[in-house]
């Protein structure tokens, strides 16, 4: 199959949905509210502003002052 | 005193993530199981040619496409929350999570993707030998990324394949074939996956034992049942089956789990299974948890104080000398760490000595609480028994409807009180599906990484408030998506198949 009947192929599948298009659509919004509203204001990686010897470090003085006992609650 | 992490943020990050992940495991299941009933159904036109199957085939692939719709993708907002309220988990399981959840996106998600088209798009364009295959690679492809985020939580249910690295502090894979086919990893593949098909299959039974109470599509109901009961009744014994090999291995690795799913305080050689309140099969746990009538099986208490013996013939230590050697190696970890600084290379080997005979404990060096060590024995003990009640259920339900619809002298549509049994076990197998992963994951808690890494040393440092927020956000996202998909899949029910 060429390119033109691979792009045909899915033009033509497009076209001829019925139920499909509203999928699409909540499928297009949600991944919408996931990566540009979920991924970029409520979860950004904790530890993305650090290089990767400033994470290794952080999350080794981490591991072990939380494992000491005056790490109390 | 340093300031120690809130426990209510604890609570609120588990939280978050179980409602992420059972949100999500509503939609998986019916994905896995709905392939592989419409597949047998297309097999079928594609072995006879009669269109009938063809018709049949194409709406349980609507409902299908309905639900893969809604679903996809849910699953990667677990993956921000690593990222995010998980932040020393992501960095300490380094490789070994992300390689399978990498091969899982790239290799399936593609492969479904490619495929799905075909399957959607190709009904008159393609072969039907093609089409047939698109089928089935579809499900093949939702198959494959299931077995590769299973083998992520099978490692963090019982580690292997990996060696920490004191300078990185992160795992590294020294044996990916460990991790990819540890027997762990195997049975809970085939538990998890072969359990999803009697999901479709309720659900296929469901709906068409509504057809015939409506008495509509009376031809497609029965064959529909037909089908679903045969692959339900093959799914339901595979998965008690895979069950039992499941309860072995726990026992054998996760043994705290085994004891709060049977609330066992005191253990005993000839073990009896509580069935409910007093009722017990005698000798049955012994032989659950050890394949022998006469095999020790620990209570709660006794692995709190240890010293019975374990499957290899040592003595199994008690969780006071765990924390020992959890604090052991923890300390030596810190030696290492500030001996590295000070290029004092003798004790920088003799800390590593010490830390690696002390890892397999590193995790209870955080424990302070010992209570903590036991989950939540009732929550445990009543879903093991939701999800093994219904499981022997649907066995029975799937071998009458079985029987009705294979032997050309019953049917099944004269037996009203059996097509709403069959209706109202829909809601049944999403309820010993989710009870499925309680036990699974609670049973696990309180570590992220058995052993390694309970959940107050995984957890980021947030605000608790920030963290209650997003729990809401996306307890009204996932609702919104489940009301979405439950409006949009009964519309398409009520239209009922296509015209011939």
């Amino acid at each position: 199959m060429s390119i033109i009947g691979i792009y045909r192929f899915y033009a033509d599948g497009f076209k001829s949905m019925t139920t499909g298009r509203i999928l699409w659509l909540i499928i297009l919004l949600k991944l919408f509210v996931m990566f540009f509203i979920i991924k970029l204001f409520f979860f950004p990686s904790f530890l993305k502003d650090k290089t990767t010897e400033e994470k290794q470090d952080y999350v080794g003085n981490e591991l072990i002052i939380r494992a000491s006992d005056s790490y109390a609650k | 005193m340093i300031e120690a992490i809130d426990t209510s943020l604890i609570d609120w990050s588990r939280a978050q993530f179980a409602l992420t992940a059972m949100y999500h495991w509503l939609f998986v299941p019916l994905t896995l199981g709905l392939a592989v009933i419409m597949g047998t159904m297309e097999t079928v036109y594609y072995r006879t040619g009669n269109e009938f199957w063809k018709r049949t085939a194409k709406f349980w692939m609507k409902l299908f496409g309905i639900n893969f719709a809604i679903g996809v993708a849910t699953g990667l907002i677990l993956e921000f929350q690593f990222g995010t309220n998980w932040s020393n988990y992501s960095w300490f399981v380094g490789d070994i999570f992300g390689a399978p959840l990498a091969i899982e996106g790239i290799l399936a998600f593609f492969m479904e993707a490619t495929f799905i088209a075909v399957m959607f798009f190709g009904w008159e364009k393609v072969s039907r030998r093609f089409h047939l295959a698109s089928t089935w690679l579809t499900g093949l492809g939702a198959t494959i990324s299931a077995w590769w985020i299973l083998v992520a939580n099978s490692w963090m249910q019982y580690p292997v394949g990996m060696e920490f690295n004191p300078d990185t502090m992160r795992n590294e894979m020294v044996d990916f074939m460990s991790v990819a086919f540890s027997p762990v990893a195997v049975v809970k593949f085939f538990h998890t996956v072969i359990s999803s098909w009697i999901l479709g299959a309720v659900f296929v039974v469901g709906v068409s034992c509504w057809y015939l109470i409506k008495k509509r599509e009376k031809e497609f109901a029965k064959a529909s049942i037909k089908v679903a009961s045969a692959v339900g009744l093959f799914a339901s014994i595979v998965t008690a089956a895979t069950g039992d090999q499941s309860a072995y291995q726990v026992a054998q690795v996760q043994p705290m789990k085994l004891a709060s799913m049977e609330a066992l305080y005191d253990g005993s050689a000839h073990a009896p299974l509580t069935v409910v309140g007093p009722v017990e099969i005698p000798e049955m746990l012994s032989v659950l948890a050890t394949h022998s009538t006469d095999g020790f099986v620990p209570g709660i208490n006794d692995i709190m104080k240890g010293g019975y013996e374990l499957a290899d013939g040592t003595k199994a230590l008690s969780v006071d000398e765990k924390i020992e050697r959890g604090k052991m190696a923890i300390k030596a970890l810190a030696d290492y760490r500030q001996a590295k600084k000070e290029s004092d290379t003798a004790v920088m080997e003799s800390s590593l000595r010490v830390l690696d005979e002390n890892m397999p404990y590193f995790g209870y060096g955080y424990i302070k609480d010992t209570s903590t060590l036991v989950p939540n024995v009732n929550l445990m003990f009543w879903s093991f028994r939701v999800m093994v009640g219904l499981g022997m259920y649907f066995i029975v339900l799937f071998a009458v409807l079985m029987f009705l619809t294979w032997k050309k002298t019953c049917n099944v549509d004269y037996h009203n009180w059996l097509l709403w049994l069959g209706l109202w076990s829909i809601p049944l197998a999403y309820i010993a599906s989710q009870a499925g992963w309680i036990v699974a994951e609670v049973g696990r808690q309180p570590w992220t990484i058995q052993d390694m890494l309970p959940v107050d040393a995984a957890i980021s440092k947030l605000e608790t408030g920030s963290v209650q927020t997003t729990f809401f956000i996306f307890l009204i996202m996932f609702t919104v998506l489940l009301i979405a998909e439950i409006g949009i899949m009964l519309k398409a029910i009520k239209h009922g198949p296509e015209d011939k």
